[in-house]
């Protein structure tokens, strides 16, 4: 399906700029296909991420973890986060094999009973480790996921954006639809706003301080995700990005999940 | 390789990797509310500490690791609560298509919630808890062949660990209590007998499945009476058995679907035992970020009565809240009922994260209505609470 896209897209869309008789839906679909384009080839990435948690009155709760990430062509990326603080859930692991339109796979580790628990993925909405992050918004972000539509360009803070509304084709998102800033440069997001199932604005995702890695892909170092519902906010640093790395689906099976430390 | 040369190496490769040191001390206050059955038992609370530590390298691209968890707990009243073991002692090698595991290890196997029915790689450390989650260090050489049809594990266990129960001043223990120093063996090898075990394991789309052989010593031992010094006391004996097991799980959206089944000979008559259940989530519960799970599980054991467990002919049902907030806060709680002879055993579990390095966990354990042929009837005055205070360093 992706690979017969990009051959008859650029065909038909010359450039993502606007063109005679293209539809605002054509122009946010080819948006899309042009930053997945740019945010392809990249095979694997090892990171560490800090996420701190914010509730209303300011209290604040740290958690560590890494997160390794393996690129699968034509459907959602492979990827093995294991937890480092707090101390209690040090060493769980979690195994997901992330799909577009079908549940992911996902697995968890326990390692005070070094068991294995297959755990259901249907609801991709429910937040992760009680932070304001939801599965869906961490998962890779495959064209298909959603359809599109242009609204505007707009300056965003000095910066040249698409503007451009996407819907979820999975039927059990938490979402109606999101708006999503997307760099004209780097073709990356700076602002994402959600709207939940009665579409009403339940959060907004800053992305800043993008940086370039071997030569190619842009990574951002903060995320900070607010809440408007519950007051409750929650920023993710991200560190250590690796690329190149000797990984391969052998670095994502259900054996190194075992051994995750 | 010369030796020396290779110790060298070894050596630098440590140096050269990850080190890790992290360890946990724990405050475990339980209180009876009844008296207990016998004088020696008969206190309302017992108050233990538990030490754990845990230090690991990994080298080789994390393709070695080496691993060393140390665990000891004081108890005030029961001597033989207050223990030693090396839960895991361990190096391993992972290649592409296999991994070498060479140590002292713990292996998990099972979907099921309320028993663990087909897991028997480790012997059950039950002083530690009657839920026989909590399991012995098992020195073993486990070696996984990694194809694209699946994992198949080769387990040799050349050192037998005999379960431990309970001592005279103990709660929840059997009456009359099991005394260790009496255990007996069929194999003439005793606890050197060598064990084998083979375990095909594997996942098709939302199927996970493991099919199992155990050839050896039982770890779960028949209890049998003897007397000694004129006192009435139990003694294990461990017989070597055959046992093949499955264990399924399909993940079908919001439910998931598992069963055990077991096939064991050996010991007594040949039998069969299953267990089998759902569980279902309610994500976000009435709109909140709260997950409610609940489970439903029948259990069947052949041997009926005669069965050393309570999980003979039983329903039990359970709820699970995950509250995802920022404590990790979680409440499980669940009702085995026996559908012979309506014997009751009802169970809560409740923890949260106090602060960083704290965190909190709350246990009841309570039995109605035992009959007196049930294994639960001689824990019918131990109901207990327990609260359990972690500090990880």
């Amino acid at each position: 399906m992706l690979k017969w896209l990009y051959i008859i897209l650029p065909l038909i869309l010359l450039s993502p700029e606007i063109t005679a008789g293209e539809t605002p839906e054509e122009k946010g679909l080819a948006i899309a296909i042009e930053a997945e384009r740019r945010d392809t080839g990249w095979k694997n990435q090892l990171s560490d991420m800090e996420m701190i948690l914010r509730n209303k009155q300011g209290e604040e709760s740290k958690r560590t973890l890494n997160i390794k990430t393996l690129e699968v062509e034509n459907d959602g990326d492979k990827s093995l986060t294991v937890f480092d603080n707090p101390r209690d859930i040090k060493g769980t692991a979690f195994l997901s094999y992330t799909h577009a339109l079908e549940p992911d796979d996902q697995w968890l580790y326990l390692p005070a009973l070094k068991r294995v628990k297959r755990i259901s993925s249907t609801n991709k909405s429910g937040p992760f480790v009680g932070s304001e992050f939801a599965y869906e918004d961490l998962s890779s972000q495959e064209v298909e996921k959603y359809s599109y539509k242009w609204l505007r360009d707009e300056t965003l803070n000095g910066k040249e954006t698409f503007v451009i509304e996407r819907y979820p084709a999975y039927e059990y998102s938490g979402y109606t639809r999101q708006i999503v800033w997307i760099d004209k440069s780097i073709y990356q997001p700076l602002k994402v706003e959600y709207y939940d199932r009665k579409n009403a604005l339940l959060k907004t995702l800053t992305i800043s301080n993008y940086r370039q890695y071997i030569d190619k892909f842009w990574r951002s170092d903060s995320m900070l995700m607010v809440n408007y519902q519950t007051g409750k906010e929650t920023l993710l640093n991200w560190k250590n990005y690796q690329f190149n790395n000797d990984l391969d689906e052998r670095d994502f099976d259900l054996n190194t999940l075992k051994r995750s430390r | 390789m010369k030796p020396l040369l290779f110790i060298a190496c070894l050596l630098f490769s440590f140096m050269a990797s990850a080190h890790e040191l992290t360890a946990s001390v724990g405050s475990e206050t339980r209180y009876f509310p009844q008296e207990a059955l016998t004088p020696p038992q008969n206190y309302h609370f017992n108050q233990s500490f538990v030490f754990q530590a845990e230090y690991f390298h990994e080298w080789d691209d994390d393709r070695q690791l080496f691993a060393v968890t140390p665990f000891f707990r004081v108890d005030q009243h029961d001597p033989e609560r207050t223990h030693f073991d090396i839960r895991e002692l361990t190096w391993l090698k992972a290649s592409n298509r296999w991994e070498l595991r060479l140590g002292i290890r713990k292996v998990f196997w099972g979907v099921i919630e309320f028993q663990h029915l087909v897991d028997i790689i480790n012997q059950t450390d039950l002083v530690e808890n009657i839920d026989g989650e909590d399991k012995l260090g098992q020195p073993m050489l486990n070696l996984a062949l990694i194809n694209d049809w699946g994992t198949l594990d080769l387990f040799v266990m050349p050192w037998f660990r005999e379960r431990t129960f309970p001592g005279t001043k103990g709660r929840l223990r059997t009456q009359p209590r099991v005394n260790t120093d009496l255990s007996r063996y069929e194999s003439g090898a005793k606890e050197k007998h060598v064990d084998f075990a083979v375990r095909y394991s594997h996942f098709f789309g939302d199927w996970d499945i493991g099919l199992a052989h155990f050839y050896g010593t039982s770890r779960e031992p028949q209890l049998l009476t003897t007397v000694r010094e004129g006192e009435g006391v139990l003694f294990p004996f461990y017989d070597i058995i055959n046992q093949t097991s499955l264990d399924v799980q399909a993940t079908k959206g919001n439910m998931l679907w598992k069963l055990e089944a077991l096939h064991r000979s050996g010991q007594g008559e040949t039998y069969n035992a299953l267990a089998g259940g759902f569980e279902y989530t309610i994500v976000g519960l009435l709109g909140s970020v709260i997950d409610l799970g609940l489970l439903a599980e029948y259990h069947y054991d052949e041997r009926g009565k005669e069965a050393p467990n309570i999980f003979d002919d039983d329903i039990a049902l359970g709820t699970r809240f995950a509250f995802n907030d920022a404590s990790s806060s979680e409440l499980l709680a669940g009702l085995l009922v026996d559908k012979d002879n309506g014997g009751k055993f009802f169970n809560v579990e409740a923890s949260r994260r106090l602060a960083a390095r704290w965190f909190l966990e709350m246990e009841g354990r309570f039995l109605f209505d035992q009959d007196p042929g049930d294994p639960g009837f001689s824990l019918r005055r131990d109901d207990y609470v327990e609260l359990l205070l972690t500090y990880y360093f």
